[in-house]
């Protein structure tokens, strides 16, 4: 790579566009050129620049596990110029994808752990990646518990994965929605994520919490996990902020001394407690 | 290499001009404008000032310049073409006048452009860029190179640097193999060094910082009221950004025209409330007190501690520019 212009995307097809909740959509991304994906692999946690052709590019995460040879996925909300344009796009048209970059979950180092996944809302792709990663290497990993929860049922993304999970013996899945969120037919939860979590009460023996969800959640999820006896090398988080370049030039995404791109995105709730408040 | 020391005559240094312009080289100068000294693309000798502590807008656009394509494109409905942009021919460019500062200002910018990726962009717009210095012999308040390693005669980053002595011809001080070239070509017009002392020369610039102590005292000092106390004024407006020789930050934008276009990187600057803003409305950076922080860690805290060398090059052109007349310097003496 350190040879090439590394601004140059790889071209992909949309191979498959599934309508997840309102203004959310997921891309199944095949890269136009055989050979790139041969060569193109990736870790969970990792993310890309995805664009539009004379509109611009957006940062999101790689939401399909790496597990799931020649294609990538992501998921986005319609929010801003670039995503209205994604949202636009058809099957079969062409976008962009720069990456991967960054860090990625020290998933080796979780073997034969338990595995606590807490998403809120949108934040459910980047997890998505690591749950299917462990649930295709089933084997490294014991009891996996995932918390999810959305504002009302219509937002939960994923909702056919959700189900599939659910049947699974070996997968346990708590779903809430925020109180007034509910259908007449809702059968899961009822209440914010931080109290449904607590209401759980998962076993911090031997286990790794991985917390994603809006800013709001997840300052209410940690004492949560603290009170529950999970320590903070055990708690990992993904951030987000504005990012243009993705490999530390563009000198915005930083938290302190450290770039959310190149450092990040993928920090431990004890990494996250030494940095300023910047995100 | 070994320096080599040289005197030049006035008189020659305008034939060394002429011979360069004359093999067709591109050459980038400080031309008065108005009140104000601007590098920009000379022709002829005669359009070069001399009369300027330092240009009112830095050399780094010849290497990074405001706006620059990555790429291009052309979309059919069939398929998508790209071009990469760094298969273009890039100017041998001569920057003719730069002062030491903002000679020292193209290592930390290199530096910036030279991490794990290596741009192949800039490095092929610096490969071909000719550093042709002149030491300072006058100075203002403005200016504080002394305090972060550099001087008004320092050497580092140029090809060549003359120094004015008082008859009026010059001392050349050749650095680099590059300079080593250019002064070959035109050898006649160099004698044997002169026997002055340079530094009895060059301009008086008072040291007003210890750069390691601010270093030191920045580490601790993301919480302070110094921030909000030397910022008040502050409009945003992104000069002091786009005038510094170091300030490398961009954005990268799309132009488009009908189903072509291009990728452009552009100058940014993290004064700017857009800069960090998210597209859910949350900003990290929110005041302009946090983005005056952002500028003077990154410069001050940030840069050095990852490369060992500061961000700034004590250039002064941020405080010289600033509608509002914040000073840099006061915020560094002031910690």
């Amino acid at each position: 790579m350190s040879n090439q212009n590394i601004y140059i995307p790889y071209l992909m097809r949309i191979e498959k566009i599934t309508l997840e909740a309102p203004g959310v959509k997921t891309f199944r991304l095949k890269f136009e050129n055989e050979q790139d994906a041969g060569t193109f692999s990736f870790r969970a946690g990792q993310f890309g620049e995805y664009s539009i052709m004379g509109v611009g590019e957006s940062t999101f995460c790689i939401a399909s596990s790496p597990t799931r040879k020649g294609y990538i996925e992501c998921t986005f909300r319609q929010a801003g110029k670039v995503t209205s344009a994604l949202a636009l796009a058809e099957e079969g048209d062409i976008v962009g994808f720069r990456g991967p970059y960054g860090n990625t979950f020290p998933m080796d180092e979780w073997k034969g752990k338990n595995l606590l996944f807490i998403a809120g809302g949108i934040a459910l792709p980047p997890m998505r990646c690591v749950i299917w990663n462990a649930l295709d290497t089933r084997e490294n990993f014991k009891d996996i518990t995932i918390v999810y929860g959305a504002k009302s049922v219509d937002d939960l993304v994923y909702k056919d994965e959700l189900m599939e999970w659910r049947s699974r013996p070996d997968v346990k899945l708590v779903t809430t929605v925020d109180p007034g969120g509910e259908t007449l037919d809702w059968k899961g939860e009822i209440g914010f994520v931080p109290s449904v979590l607590e209401k759980t009460a998962p076993s911090a023996e031997n286990t790794i919490a991985i917390v994603c969800g809006p800013p709001i959640m997840i300052k209410f999820t940690f004492p949560v996990l603290e009170k529950l006896g999970f320590t903070e090398e055990n708690i990992f988080t993904t951030l987000e902020n504005r990012m243009k370049c993705g490999f530390g030039k563009c000198g915005r995404c930083n938290v302190g001394e450290v770039y959310v791109c190149k450092d990040g995105p993928v920090f431990s709730y004890a990494q996250l407690k030494l940095l300023p408040a910047e995100y | 290499m070994q320096t080599e020391n040289y005197l030049i005559r006035k008189p020659s240094l305008e034939k060394l001009f002429n011979n360069l312009i004359g093999s067709g080289k591109t050459i980038f100068a400080p031309k008065a404008k108005g009140k104000l000294a601007l590098f920009d693309n000379v022709k002829a000798y005669g359009e070069i000032t001399e009369d300027y502590i330092v240009t009112a807008n830095s050399a780094k656009s010849v290497v990074f310049p405001r706006t620059e394509k990555l790429f291009s494109y052309h979309k059919s409905k069939e398929k998508t073409e790209i071009t990469d942009a760094a298969n273009s021919s890039f100017p041998e460019v001569i920057l003719w006048g730069t002062r030491p500062c903002d000679a020292a200002a193209f290592i930390p910018l290199t530096d910036t452009f030279n991490g794990d990726y290596k741009d192949i962009i800039f490095n092929s717009r610096r490969e071909k860029v000719l550093l042709l210095s002149f030491s300072c012999n006058k100075s203002d308040d403005y200016c504080f190179c002394t305090s972060v390693n550099s001087g008004p005669g320092n050497t580092s980053g140029s090809d060549v640097l003359f120094t004015k002595l008082p008859g009026g011809d010059y001392l050349a001080e050749v650095m680099t193999p590059k300079g080593q070239l250019l002064v070959r070509e035109s050898i006649d017009l160099f004698e044997p060094k002169p026997e002055e002392d340079k530094d009895r020369n060059l301009a008086v610039v008072a040291n007003r910082f210890n750069q390691k102590e601010i270093q030191a005292k920045l580490q601790n000092l993301f919480e302070n009221p110094v921030w909000d106390d030397k910022s008040r004024a502050c409009l945003g407006c992104g000069s002091c950004a786009y005038v510094c020789p170091v300030c490398s930050c961009f954005d990268i934008q799309d132009e488009a025209h009908g189903n072509k276009g291009t990728h452009l990187r552009c100058w940014d600057s993290c004064g700017f409330g857009l800069f960090t803003l998210h597209t859910s409305g949350h900003n990290p950076r929110e005041t302009q007190s946090a983005r005056w922080r952002q500028r003077i860690l990154h410069k001050f805290l940030y840069i050095p501690n990852k490369s060992k060398i500061a961000g700034c090059v004590g250039c002064g052109r941020c405080s010289r520019s600033c509608p509002a007349d914040i000073n840099i310097l006061e915020t560094l003496t002031s910690l």
